[in-house]
């Protein structure tokens, strides 16, 4: 389809900027003619990353009139074939359809789609709503030039193009990232472009619950008791029933840890897939993609995605997109599957088996290992290194209210550790005993700081003033780019009637509703500082927390 | 027969005291705070006193010595118990000094010329008789109540010189003195508050409560997260069970965590504890200092079949150094950790330390 093959074109060669529209046309002539030589493309990309940057500077410096008119005259020379191509462009974002219309009577001249886009950042229009468009529009267009970047490289005779383009892709990463919505909770204007998108998806909006305690009025706070799916109709038709029941089980906690999450959301991403048909006059690959859109926001609904679903949710969208145009359904079909499958294989299970086999080294006859809650690749670790008669008794340590030690005390009872049961607060009387800790993540951050299970932090803390070597297992497909500092900017609420606690028939916070200066709160993550982490084992190998961006760029290279 | 009447009385007032105490035993602690045990022991010492039939100060200290033996052998946790047991023998040492005339202070003072001159052990027997010894004794006794019963009003009092306004300060489980401390504060400043619940007992639920009913600002948080939200917060205002002769503290389990967290965000530690819960013990008693309770509170019997092979613990009390601890507050004002051994010797004498 002539739309479809030409805006992902368009956004192949713009790089990690503002729009930067003369690219546009300059790739599109390349591309619509077939695969150009080598020399056209990288001079359009190369002209293409200057002409943004001075595109940026003028944008910023000019007024909305001036600014159209000299675009006008820089643009003139190449504008006559983009007239269609350049009307089509809007429409495809729907965030900026309001804008669309006024932008493109504003230029003068209509074909040039520099001044279509530049209104959109000049135009008086409401400014939230304006910085999210153009970011928006931005990561689409970055998301578009990668995969354009890789279907290039897939050509004949373009591959080294590639490459060379790949490098500096990577170094200008966006330094403008959107703010995840959910960390935005105390935003108005946030929560009602949220409201507006979801009822656009048909998506109900889950409510907040119980006083927030006012250093955490940025985030949501759920109830239990008042799951999403009570507000979907039955049979739901937007969203599949196997998302439904997946995101029943996030929010009621029957599913969790995020190595469970992932291969559950992959497995009823596969499940998704078998049951899609391409509609008429579309293409599996942009489809299939703007299909899973409205489920992932459901899912987000239910329970805010953890970083290795993040990453998870990147990998298929992006082997989606690569699908080529001329692929049969049911082959494309098979191919995702295999590639979900194989995504499982390679991340999870292998990772683990990988990280075991490093771990083992580490534990040697006579220790005494101290686990916190329940890691399911730390329970395997053990129950692995136990196998290979190794001699050594573990001390679980447990916090409330969660209290997930407990699953994981069953599990290595169940293969025969002799196991010691604490809670947090005896972590004082405990620690003199212990020779080594073993920790889980739940995903590790740019800045080498640990996210992890609220407690890590604690423990880790205290490990180390008893001279404790503490050890992180983590696979690598839970690194993650943020970075953050401390607990509060971005975490997640959990229900906060789950402190309540009947001791003796007496529920002393019974009424904690009522009482207005009571507040509960009830954590799910904390971010342990680096220095605290001695090891970190990962698939690759062992490496010390500060070491995680280097894994990362290795990782972007490879991709 | 008036005599026999009394005594009896005595004698059962005694073991109805001591019961309390087993009692008490249990993880949920004693049943009446340390403050009442105080005052309850005291006035049992007191009509000891009143009532017991000695002839000169050396008799009195052997019979309150036995009774406190008996006292303290019934729940050895609660050191309260103990030290007002030494407080009465040191007033009696005083007294018996004062009647005889001779100068407290070149009794108390074990220099090394005293030691070399008198060769050992001092000549003090305590044989000699006073006639008012014995109202003496009971006067310094009734002061000694008194001051126990302001202690918490005396230490609420500095609250305003501590708490300054818009201030977060975090709390671990329950304290008397510290919501006291917390209430008294609230009266003219604004602040908020962060209870630590302190499993498994929760504690901190009934502390968040209280002080939410005085319109203090609470927010109740799991233990687990005491790390996470420490670098929010400006102090951390504790309670105990006991100050150990180093300056370091036996103080309800996780107490530990909360010091080691507040010194790495350098927040200040303050300890608000009377008087009369310094003892002159050291923490190096690996047998004695740690105290147990039923592991059921923990893990529960309903876990089922793991529970044989499993080892649960559920430890009572922390150890907290004084290097952990910025500062004391207790009723007779502020002193630093390094201060305490100084504060002990005006209380208890050096040879009542081993009852």
């Amino acid at each position: 389809m002539k739309r479809e093959s030409i805006v992902p074109a368009a956004c192949a060669a713009v790089t990690y900027t503002v729009l930067c529209h003369p690219h546009h046309h300059t790739v599109f002539i390349v591309l619509t003619d077939g695969p150009g030589n080598k020399d056209d493309i990288t001079r359009s990309k190369n002209e293409g990353k200057e002409l943004s940057k001075e595109e940026k500077q003028r944008l910023r410096k000019q007024k909305k009139q001036q600014k159209k008119q000299k675009e006008r005259k820089n643009e003139k020379s190449e504008t006559e074939k983009e007239k269609t191509p350049v009307s089509l462009l809007p429409p495809p974002r729907p965030v900026a359809t309001q804008k669309a219309p006024s932008a493109l009577p504003a230029p003068a001249s209509a074909p040039i789609p520099v001044p279509a886009s530049a209104p959109f950042h000049s135009s008086p229009a409401p400014s939230p709503a304006d910085k999210p468009a153009k970011s928006k529009a931005e990561l689409k267009a970055e998301r578009r030039a990668r995969q354009e970047t890789d279907r290039a490289a897939k050509q004949p005779g373009s591959s080294s193009s590639g490459i060379k383009t790949k490098v500096p892709l990577s170094e200008l990463n966006p330094v403008v990232k959107r703010l995840p919505e959910h960390v935005q909770v105390d935003d108005p204007a946030v929560v009602k472009r949220l409201a507006k998108k979801l009822e656009r998806q048909q998506i109900p909006l889950r409510s907040d619950y119980g006083y927030k305690v006012s250093l955490f009025s940025h985030l949501h706070q759920y109830s239990r008791k008042a799951p999403l799916t009570q507000q979907l109709s039955i049979p739901s038709t937007v969203i599949h029933p196997s998302i439904v029941r997946l995101g029943l089980q996030y929010s009621q906690g029957i599913v969790a840890g995020s190595n469970a999450r992932s291969v559950a959301l992959l497995h009823a991403f596969k499940q998704v897939i078998r049951d899609y048909t391409t509609p008429p006059n579309e293409e599996l690959s942009r489809d299939l993609v703007n299909k899973l859109k409205p489920y992932i926001s459901f899912l987000n609904q239910c329970r805010p995605l953890s970083a290795s679903m993040g990453n998870a949710i990147k990998y298929i969208k992006k082997e989606i997109s690569n699908i080529p145009s001329q692929c049969k359904e049911e082959e494309a079909k098979t191919k995702l599957l295999t590639c979900i499958d194989r995504y499982i294989e390679e991340k999870i299970v292998l990772a683990a088996k990988a990280i075991s086999k490093y771990a083992i080294e580490k534990i040697s006859d006579g220790d005494v290992i101290l686990v916190y809650g329940c890691s399911s690749l730390v329970n395997n670790i053990l129950c692995e290194a136990f196998e290979k008669s190794r001699k050594f008794r573990v001390i679980v340590v447990d916090s409330r209210p969660r209290l997930e030690g407990r699953e994981a005390l069953r599990r290595l009872v169940q293969r025969g550790i002799s196991c010691t049961y604490v809670l947090i607060s005896a972590l004082s009387y405990i620690l003199p005993e212990v020779s080594k800790v073993f920790l889980g993540a739940h995903a590790l951050l740019a800045n080498g700081y640990v996210m992890s299970r609220v407690g890590t932090s604690q423990i880790a803390l205290v490990a180390r003033t008893f001279n404790v070597p503490v050890l992180v297992c983590c696979e690598t497909y839970k690194f993650c780019e943020k970075v953050q500092t401390d607990s509060f900017v971005s975490n997640e609420l959990d229900d906060p009637d789950d402190l309540m606690v009947t001791r003796k028939g007496k529920t002393q916070l019974e009424n904690w509703q009522d009482v207005s200066s009571l507040g509960l709160l009830n954590l799910v993550y904390d971010v342990t500082p680096p220095d605290f982490v001695d090891l970190v084992i990962t698939d690759l190998g062992m490496i010390p927390c500060t070491s995680v961006p280097v894994v990362l760029r290795v990782k972007n290279l490879d991709q | 027969m008036p005599g026999a009447d009394k005594e009896a009385d005595l004698t059962e007032r005694i073991e109805a005291f001591l019961a309390d105490l087993k009692r008490g035993g249990c993880g949920t602690g004693p049943i009446r705070g340390s403050g009442e045990t105080a005052r309850e022991t005291t006035a049992l010492l007191r009509k000891v006193t009143a009532q017991a039939r000695w002839s000169s100060a050396g008799d009195l200290m052997e019979i309150i010595r036995k009774e406190g033996r008996r006292m303290t052998a019934a729940q050895p946790s609660e050191t309260t118990v103990g030290n007002m047991v030494l407080r009465v023998l040191k007033i009696i040492r005083e007294e018996y000094a004062r009647s005889r005339g001779s100068s407290e202070e070149t009794d108390q003072q074990e220099s090394l010329h005293k030691l070399l001159t008198s060769g050992g052990l001092s000549e003090e027997n305590f044989r000699q008789h006073f006639v008012h010894l014995k109202a003496n004794v009971i006067e310094a006794i009734n002061e000694l109540l008194t001051e126990l019963d302001g202690t918490t009003d005396n230490i609420a009092m500095q609250a305003l010189e501590h708490i300054h306004s818009n201030e977060v300060i975090m709390t671990v489980g329950r304290s008397r003195t510290v919501e006291a401390f917390l209430k008294d504060a609230a009266r003219k400043r604004k602040f908020h508050v962060i209870v630590a619940e302190c499993a498994p007992f929760c504690q901190g639920h009934e502390m968040a409560t209280n002080l939410s009913k005085a319109s203090i600002e609470t927010t109740v948080i799991a233990d687990a997260a005491i790390f996470a939200v420490m670098s929010r917060v400006n102090k951390v205002i504790i309670g105990t069970q006991t100050v150990l002769a180093n300056g370091g503290l036996r103080a309800v389990n996780g107490t530990h965590t909360v010091a080691l967290a507040a010194r790495h965000h350098s927040t200040p530690l303050i300890v608000c504890a009377p008087m009369f819960k310094l003892s002159p013990q050291f923490p190096n008693e690996e047998d004695t200092f740690h105290k147990f309770v039923s592991p059921h509170e923990v893990l529960p019997f309903t876990e089922g079949e793991i529970l044989s092979k499993v080892n649960v613990h559920c430890p009572v009390f922390d150890y907290v150094p004084p290097e952990l601890i910025t500062l004391f507050i207790s009723n007779i004002g502020g002193n630093a950790p390094s201060y305490i051994y100084r504060l002990m010797s005006e209380l208890y004498h050096p040879e009542d330390h081993d009852l």
